[in-house]
C-alpha cells in the first residue's frame, strides 16, 4: 500500500491511536494510516529485561504485563491525554515515535535511550529492519535514534524492541516547602551533585500546587526529590539527602504511595490541564536555565510555568497567545534548548512551527535524511517540518 | 592474514597530485599541522587493530574547527578521502588510513572547555582523552560514566565514533546515553551544532545518528557530555565457578532476579591464568570462571545488595567469593581486567570478538565457542561483560603461522555467525571498521543495509569520509 502511496504520490498520516493528536503542525494527508491494527506482544523474557512488541499494542497491556513481573519500562512515559483532552489508549508505537519521556529520563535516559530495536516500512515501501534486542550494538549506523522521537515522518513503524528495568522495590520523595523557583533550582542541583541516585527532581511553584494538593495537603510551592531501590537502600539516602537539604528548607518526607502519586501527576503534567483553552509548550534547556528562562518571559507575558528534570523541562502554560518568537528568542537568551507546541487551537498556530526550527544546516540535513527514507515525501507531511516538494527525478534512494 | 583485507582502489588522480595536496594543505594547518614525510607518516600507518597497516597520503593536525573545516571543504573540493584518528585505538581498524588519504587527528585539540558541576555538564574539545574528563571533575565528586579499557588513552571523539562502552554501562549505559551535544564538521567544511546543555533534540535525533557512526558522518571537533555523581563507595567481589556454564547462568539470574550492579565481568580459566601472569591481582587459580561483581553505594547498600548476589550465587554452585579489603585491592582487581588484552597479547597474537548476545544465551555461546576453537586447534580466552551479554573471545594464534592464522579467523567470523544466530549482534562496542565490515550481511538484509548507506549519502555523497570502512565494498549504491 505504501508503495502505491509513493508511486502515485499520495500523502499519509502515519499514526498510532491518535493520543497525541495535535502534536506537531497540521498535516495535510489524503489518508490516515494506523498501526492500531497491529497489537500484540512478541516476545519478553524477564531475564533479558527486553521485550518486543508490534507498534500498535496498548501501553496499557505492556504495562500490566511488566508490572506482572516487578518491570516497568524505565523512561516513564507521560500521558499526553489529560494535557491535550484526547481519548483512547496509547500505543507503544506512538510512545517510542514522539520519545515520550517522563521524571525519570532525567536519571535512566529518554524512550529513545530504552529503544533498541525496530522494524518499519520505508517510503519505497521495503520492509527495513534496525538496531537488534541486545543491549550494546554498534554495529551500523544507529537508524534505531533517528526514528524515534520521528513522529511519523520517516517510516511508518511496525515492531520495537526495548529494554525494560526492574521495579524499584520501594520509593521515597523528599519535599521542601515554600521555594521560590530561582531557590529550588539551587536545591535541585544540590540533590543532583550528592550520591544519592535521585531519580526525580521537580518543582511545582505556588499557582500551580493547588493542581496536586490532593496528594499533598496544602497549596504552597513544592520542590520534590525522588529516591528508589531496595528499601535498606532508600532509607540510607533519605537520611543523607535530608541533612544536605535541610539548609534550604524544613524536609518532609513521603511515603511510598504518596510519592507514586506525586510523580504520576508532575509525569502527566496534571496542574495543567484544566485550562485547555491556554496554549502550552514543552521547553528542554539547562536545568539551572529553566527558571532564568521564565523570570525572562514574565518581564513580557502572563504564563505559568511547572518544572521536572532538575527545572531543564519547563511546561509552560501561556494566558493568550503561543507567541512563539517571544519564547524562542528567551530560550536562546538562557544558553539554547528547544521549545515544542503541545498545545494550542488551530488559530493560534497558524504561521508558526510547533517544533523549535533548526539552525538552516542542521534543517537542510534533516531534509536530506528525510529524502533518504521517504523519497516522495509521503510520510506525514509538514508534520514535524515544512514541506519540501521533491524535485523531479530525485525519487531514488540514493544520490 | 589480514594484509589481504580490501580497502578500495586507490584514486590515481589523488596520488598523482600528492604534492600539490602537500603544499595547499600546509599552507592551511601553520606550525607544522600537516605531517607528510614518510618517517613521520608511520606513526599514523595504523590503529590497536595491528594486522594491517598502510601509509596514508598525509596527516593533518589541525587546532580549531575552522582549521578542520577548512581540511575537509579542500578535500572534498578535490575529492580526496579522509579518516578521522583519536588516539589510534581502535579495535577495528577504524582509524587504519589507505594510500589516498589524508588522516584527520585531533590530537592537538584537548582542551576541556567548560566543566559546569550545576548542570553536570562538560564540554571538551574531542582529542581530551576519557580519563581525563573523570580526573578533572573528580575532586568536586563528579566522573564521567563510559569507561573503555583504553581510557587513559582513547578520546572522547575516538569514543563518540565508535559509540565507545565499558565495564559500567550496564549501570551507566554507554557514550550515546551519556553525549548531550557535539560541534561537528560536514565533509563539505559546514560546521554545524546538535544539542547542547539541554536534554533530548528540537528535530530529528541527529546525535544519535552521528554517535557511532565510525567517522561515516563528519568530524566530531567538540563535544558536551553528561556528568554524575560519584557513588560514595564501591566494591568489586571475585566469585569463583568450576565451570563457565555456571558463572554464566548465575549472571542471567542475577539480572533475572531484578539486581543490577554496577558491572559484571567474567574471565575463564585461560583469561584468569594470564592476566593474574601480569597483573598478580590476586584471582583464584583453581576455579574455572571467574565474575568479577561490582556494587556501589553506602556500605549499607552494598551489603545488601551482595547478600543478594551471593544467595543466588550459592545456587550454582559457587567456590570462592572474596571481597577486595581495600582500595588497593579493589584497583587490583580492576587493573587485571582492564589489561587483559595487553596481557594477552604479550604470550600470543590474537583476535578479539566483540559480539553481543541475549543474556539467556550466554552458556550456549560459550559452548559453542569452546566447540568451534577446539575444532580448529586453537586456544581461547574468555573476558567480558557479562551483564550485558557483551562477549569479547580472545582467539590465541601465531602470526608468523599462516594457517593457523587463518583458522583463527574462520573461528572468529563462526563465532559471529553463532552470536547472530543467537539473536545478538556483530559487534557491542568495538564497531565494524575493517574488521567486521565483510560480516555486515551475517545481520543485515540487502535492503537494511541499503538503507543506512542511503542515509550516509546524506552527510558525504561522494563517500570520501573513512571510505573503506562499515559497510562492505560490493553492492554499495552508485553516488
Amino acid at each position: 500500500m505504501i508503495r502505491h502511496a509513493a508511486g502515485v504520490r499520495m500523502p499519509l498520516s502515519l499514526v498510532g491511536s491518535n493520543t497525541r493528536a495535535g502534536l506537531g503542525n497540521r498535516v495535510e494527508a489524503d489518508m490516515v494510516v494506523t498501526s492500531a491494527g497491529l497489537a500484540g506482544v512478541i516476545d519478553y523474557d524477564p531475564g533479558e529485561m527486553v521485550m518486543t512488541a508490534k507498534a500498535g499494542t496498548p501501553l496499557s497491556d505492556i504495562a500490566a504485563l511488566l508490572d506482572a513481573n516487578a518491570q516497568m519500562l524505565a523512561f516513564e512515559p507521560v500521558d499526553h491525554r489529560g494535557i491535550m483532552n484526547t481519548q483512547g489508549e496509547p500505543t507503544i508505537g506512538g510512545v517510542f515515535l514522539s520519545n515520550a519521556s517522563g521524571p525519570r529520563r532525567l536519571s535512566a535516559g529518554a524512550a529513545r535511550d530504552s529503544l533498541l530495536g525496530l522494524r518499519f516500512v520505508n517510503g519505497r515501501g521495503e520492509a527495513i529492519r534496525a538496531g537488534g534486542r541486545v543491549m550494546k550494538n554498534v554495529t551500523g549506523l544507529d537508524l534505531v535514534k533517528l526514528l524515534a522521537g520521528s513522529h511519523g515522518t520517516l517510516g511508518f513503524v511496525t515492531e520495537v524492541t526495548f529494554r525494560v528495568l526492574p521495579r524499584p522495590e520501594t520509593e521515597a520523595t523528599i519535599l521542601l516547602r515554600h521555594l521560590d523557583d530561582a531557590e529550588a533550582s539551587q536545591a535541585m542541583a544540590a540533590a543532583m551533585a550528592q550520591a544519592a541516585d535521585v531519580s526525580g527532581a521537580a518543582h511545582i511553584p505556588k499557582a500551580l500546587a493547588n493542581g496536586i494538593s490532593d496528594s499533598l495537603g496544602t497549596a504552597n510551592a513544592v520542590t520534590a526529590l525522588r529516591l528508589e531501590g531496595l528499601s535498606a537502600s532508600v532509607e540510607v539516602r533519605v537520611t543523607s539527602l535530608a541533612a544536605r537539604l535541610s539548609a534550604f528548607a524544613p524536609v518532609e518526607v513521603l511515603d511510598a504511595s504518596t510519592s507514586t502519586r506525586l510523580w504520576h501527576a508532575v509525569r502527566d503534567v496534571a496542574p495543567l490541564q484544566a485550562r485547555q483553552d491556554r496554549p502550552l509548550w514543552r521547553v528542554s534547556v539547562a536545568p539551572t536555565a529553566g527558571h532564568r528562562l521564565v523570570a525572562a518571559l514574565r518581564q513580557h507575558v502572563e504564563i505559568d510555568a511547572l518544572y521536572d528534570w532538575q527545572g531543564g523541562l519547563v511546561w509552560l502554560e501561556m494566558s493568550g497567545e503561543p507567541l512563539a518568537d517571544v519564547v524562542r528568542r528567551a530560550i536562546a537568551s538562557v544558553g539554547g534548548g528547544h521549545a515544542t507546541l503541545i498545545r494550542a487551537s488551530d488559530h493560534q498556530r497558524s504561521g508558526m512551527s510547533a517544533f523549535e526550527p533548526e539552525p538552516e544546516p542542521v534543517a537542510a540535513l534533516s531534509a536530506r535524511i528525510k529524502g533518504k527514507l521517504d523519497p516522495a515525501g509521503i510520510f506525514s507531511p509538514g508534520r514535524m517540518a515544512p514541506v519540501v516538494r521533491p524535485k523531479a527525478g530525485s525519487m531514488g534512494m540514493t544520490g | 592474514m589480514s594484509q589481504t583485507i580490501a580497502f578500495l582502489p586507490p584514486r590515481a588522480g589523488v596520488l598523482s597530485q600528492r604534492a600539490q595536496i602537500i603544499t595547499d594543505l600546509s599552507a592551511l594547518l601553520p606550525d607544522g599541522g600537516l605531517v607528510h614525510e614518510a618517517r613521520e607518516l608511520v606513526p599514523f600507518e595504523t590503529d590497536a587493530y595491528v594486522a594491517y597497516r598502510q601509509l596514508p597520503l598525509a596527516v593533518a593536525l589541525p587546532r580549531t574547527t575552522q582549521e578542520v573545516s577548512d581540511v575537509l571543504r579542500y578535500c572534498n573540493r578535490h575529492g580526496i578521502p579522509v579518516v578521522p584518528r583519536g588516539a589510534g585505538t581502535s579495535l577495528c581498524g577504524g582509524a587504519i588510513p589507505q594510500p589516498d588519504a589524508v588522516v584527520l587527528g585531533l590530537s592537538r585539540m584537548s582542551a576541556i572547555l567548560d566543566i559546569d558541576l550545576e548542570n553536570r555538564v562538560a564540554r571538551v574539545q574531542a582529542g581530551v582523552t576519557n580519563l581525563s574528563i573523570s580526573e578533572t571533575v573528580g575532586p568536586d565528586g563528579f566522573f564521567y560514566a563510559p569507561d573503555p579499557s583504553s581510557q587513559l588513552a582513547c578520546t572522547i571523539g575516538g569514543n563518540i565514533g565508535m559509540n565507545s562502552g565499558g565495564a559500567h554501562c550496564l549501570k551507566y549505559g554507554v557514550t550515546t546515553n551519556n553525549l548531550l551535544g557535539v560541534t561537528m564538521v560536514l565533509m563539505d567544511g559546514t560546521v554545524i551544532t546538535l544539542g547542547g546543555k539541554h536534554l533530548d533534540a528540537a528535530g530529528y535525533d541527529l546525535l544519535g545518528l552521528v554517535c557511532g557512526s565510525e567517522g561515516q558522518l563528519g568530524i566530531v571537533t567538540e563535544a558536551t557530555v553528561r556528568i554524575l555523581a560519584k557513588a560514595e563507595g564501591a566494591r568489586p567481589v571475585l566469585f569463583g565457578f568450576a565451570t563457565s556454564q555456571e558463572a554464566g547462568a548465575c549472571v542471567a539470574d542475577v539480572i533475572g532476579a531484578g539486581i543490577i550492579p554496577v558491572a559484571i565481568e567474567f574471565m575463564d580459566r585461560q583469561a584468569i591464568e594470564i592476566c593474574e601472569a601480569f597483573a598478580k591481582a590476586g584471582y583464584p587459580l583453581h576455579v574455572g570462571a571467574l565474575l568479577i561483581i561490582e556494587v556501589e553505594g553506602s556500605e549499607a547498600e552494598m551489603e545488601a545488595m551482595l547478600a543478594a548476589i551471593v544467595t543466588i550465587a550459592r545456587r550454582h554452585g559457587v567456590m570462592t567469593v572474596r571481597e577486595s579489603q581495600s582500595a588497593t585491592e579493589a584497583a587490583l582487581i580492576w587493573k587485571g581486567r582492564k589489561s587483559a588484552f595487553g596481557a594477552t597479547g604479550r604470550i600470543a597474537d590474537y583476535i578479539c570478538m566483540d559480539g553481543t548476545v541475549p543474556l539467556g544465551k550466554l552458556s550456549h555461546v560459550l559452548q559453542r565457542t569452546d566447540e568451534i576453537c577446539t575444532a580448529l586447534g586453537l586456544r581461547v580466552a574468555n573476558v567480558f561483560h557479562a551483564g550485558d551479554g557483551n562477549m569479547h573471545p580472545l582467539i590465541l594464534f601465531d602470526a608468523n603461522n599462516l594457517e593457523k592464522a587463518a583458522k583463527a579467523e574462520e573461528a572468529g567470523n563462526e563465532i559471529l555467525k553463532v552470536c547472530v544466530e543467537a539473536g545478538g549482534c556483530l559487534t557491542g562496542e568495538h564497531g565494524v571498521g575493517i574488521e567486521k565490515r565483510d560480516l555486515m550481511r551475517f545481520q543485515f538484509s540487502d535492503v537494511d543495509l541499503a538503507q543506512q548507506m542511503a542515509v550516509r549519502y546524506a552527510f558525504d555523497p561522494d563517500w570520501l569520509l573513512n571510505p573503506s570502512k562499515v559497510f562492505p565494498l560490493e553492492g554499495r549504491p552508485a553516488a
